[in-house]
């Protein structure tokens, strides 16, 4: 590929999931309209949903899901020592996502209520930059396949490649929503990296923070913000540990 | 401009054929809020039954007919090792039907950015010009404050401005084109009576303010409280979520953005409104940020609505409809800011200094 007398190269990618549904990495072959394309972009070597070809020599890593079992660190350690760029792709690998739900039990308890006491190594969800060095990441869950065309453009052209830095209020304003606090809710978005075009909030329900904190959040005001309008500190803790997303800031303010 | 009347019965007919006729939005109701009130967005309409006459105020303004939050300004198409830039200034004509006053006088300033600086905007042209404006007055709510922005009545800038007199709107059309449309419509020279309603209901919409703000001099003080500590007590509250700018009628900050097409063949150049409250609005190339403190930010935006820029002849901005206070989730509003700033200033300078004496 030749782009105004620069060279283009496809890029050389492996696609890899931990303790997920798998959703993220499906994105990639969602958005049909533009699939033949977004592919053309690509040289994959490694993506065990759409091939059976299992190739070690790619430069990017795209990793989906948390870490939740010791195999799973084994894993990761070798695919961050073959990758020149590995990406925590989707809600799980940047922050731990849904999984970190069962870290507020013994372990456990939550292996006799999911397998019904059958033996399973298993330990608390971690995000994948608590085990290895992450270069980038795309969070959401699942990913925006908007988004992430845009940031494999960006590798392909080595042009920018960055995320909004403000809330979900901007995106939720301008698709004309009313705002759920004025229906009495608490919603994350005020608090939440926007890039999503608010499609939570646009579909009347809550924003959980499934893209992590916007860039300099004001904690403190959001908490005043919540406890002036009399909503339940309670609701706001479970959805601020949704994701796991939030959970420094939650056990540090609340 | 030429004055008629028109019933009630009457103008609603005619609205009907015309939102019927063309692609047209006004005020309907998309929520009851929590307080039990209910939440108007300026939203597409087929006929005159889905309009809210007597609506209280728009959620969002109506900028996004104007401004869109987001714009495509070009196309590029790459081929050969060359490119070709594809402009469009394409607008379809719209009707806007219930904006106040204040949202027309915002217009009119946007007009004044857009159009009569050094680089008039081709892509607001083309909307401006294809939008045909019907304002309707209105009593105000307790928080509006365009009375203290002398921004609540308005004399151009709209194609027909109505004022509610009871059984009939009096009518103000400031164009040909509102003219021939009423034509097949039913409309009377305006009686004696008519005119004395008019001026009634210009009295009581003057004298139902409760919010008064005091804006005369406050550029100067502004100049003079740069540094006001202040900018850091409200910048403590706010949450750099934009949505003051998102819902205001005149913040037309934005930033452009390119983006390939997915096939690399060509690229985008887009507009997105933007918001000097976000985090990164004055970063720039290496990172640096010139404004990170939310304080700063906060500033800026009263500076840029209460001082005025070059950019818009040093003129405020602000129309005083408090659609940001309205907004605001950490409860910042233009009266309690200006109010705490003018506070300060003046009981400052009664209880520290004092005038030299003349020697």
């Amino acid at each position: 590929m030749n782009h105004l007398g620069f060279e283009m190269e496809k890029v050389k990618i492996g696609s890899f999931d931990f303790t997920c549904c798998e959703g993220c990495q499906l994105q990639l072959a969602n958005k049909e309209f533009t699939l033949p394309d977004f592919l053309a972009l690509l040289d994959i070597r490694n993506f065990r949903e759409i091939s059976s070809e299992r190739l070690d020599d790619y430069d990017i890593a795209l990793v989906e899901g948390s870490i939740t079992r010791p195999d799973e660190i084994e894993r990761i350690k070798a695919i961050r020592a073959q990758a020149k760029v590995l990406v925590a792709f989707g809600t799980c690998a940047c922050f731990g996502g849904v999984n970190s739900l069962k870290n507020r039990i013994p372990q456990e308890e939550a292996v006799r209520e999911v397998y019904d006491g059958k033996a399973i190594e298993t330990r608390p969800s971690m995000k994948i930059s608590d085990i290895v060095q992450v270069d980038l990441s795309i969070p959401g869950c699942p990913v925006s396949k908007d988004e992430v065309e845009r940031i494999i453009i960006g590798i392909v052209t080595r042009s920018q490649v960055s995320l909004p830095t403000y809330p979900v209020c901007v995106d939720c304003k301008q698709q004309l929503n009313t705002c759920l606090f004025d229906l009495g809710e608490i919603c994350l978005g005020p608090i939440t990296r926007a890039g999503c075009n608010a499609v939570c909030t646009t579909g009347k329900t809550a924003c959980l923070g499934c893209r992590g904190p916007a860039e300099e959040l004001n904690m403190p005001a959001y908490l005043e913000l919540i406890k002036e309008r009399g909503l339940s500190l309670e609701d706001l803790h479970e959805k601020l540990a949704f994701y796991n997303a939030f959970e420094p800031l939650a056990t540090d303010e609340t | 401009m030429i004055y008629k009347v028109i019933s009630k019965r009457e103008f609603k007919a005619f609205i009907d054929a015309l939102v019927k006729n063309n692609s047209s939005f006004g005020p309907r109701k998309v929520d009851t809020g929590s307080n039990g009130k209910p939440i108007y967005q300026f939203m597409p309409v087929k006929s005159a039954d889905e309009i809210e006459f007597d609506y209280t105020v728009s959620h969002l303004s109506a900028k996004r007919f104007f401004l869109p939050y987001h714009d495509e300004l070009s196309h590029f198409n790459f081929s050969d090792g060359n490119w070709e830039q594809e402009i469009r200034y394409e607008a379809p004509p719209i009707i806007l039907i219930g904006l106040r006053p204040c949202d027309i006088n915002a217009v009119n300033i946007l007009d004044d950015v857009m159009l009569h600086g050094a680089y008039p905007s081709p892509y607001y042209l083309a909307r401006r010009k294809n939008t045909f404006i019907i304002g309707m007055d209105h009593l105000p709510l307790p928080d509006c404050f365009c009375h203290s922005m002398n921004r609540h009545t308005v004399n151009h800038g709209f194609n027909l401005f109505c004022s509610d007199i009871g059984d009939s709107y009096y009518l103000s059309i400031n164009s040909s084109k509102a003219f021939s449309f009423l034509k097949e419509f039913r409309i009377e020279e305006p009686t004696y009576e008519d005119n004395c309603c008019l001026i009634e209901r210009r009295k009581n919409i003057k004298n139902s303010f409760e919010t008064k703000i005091e804006v005369s001099g406050l550029p100067c003080f502004l100049d003079i409280e740069f540094d006001s500590p202040i900018w850091q007590k409200w910048g403590d509250k706010c949450l750099s979520c934009g949505t003051c700018a998102m819902v205001c009628p005149t913040c037309y900050c934005y930033s452009v953005e390119e983006r390939f097409d997915i096939d690399l063949k060509g690229s985008t150049r887009q507009n997105h409104l933007y918001s000097c409250n976000l985090v990164d609005f004055a970063q720039v190339t290496g990172g640096h940020n010139f404004r990170p403190k939310n304080g700063d930010r906060l500033k800026y935006r009263y500076y840029h609505h209460y001082r005025g820029f070059a950019a818009n002849d040093n003129q405020q901005i602000c129309v005083g409809c408090n659609r940001c206070g309205r907004a605001c989730l950490a409860d910042i509003n233009p009266k309690d800011v200006i109010n705490d700033l003018r506070l300060e200033r003046e009981s400052c300078m009664i209880c520290v200094s004092q005038s030299p004496d003349k020697t």
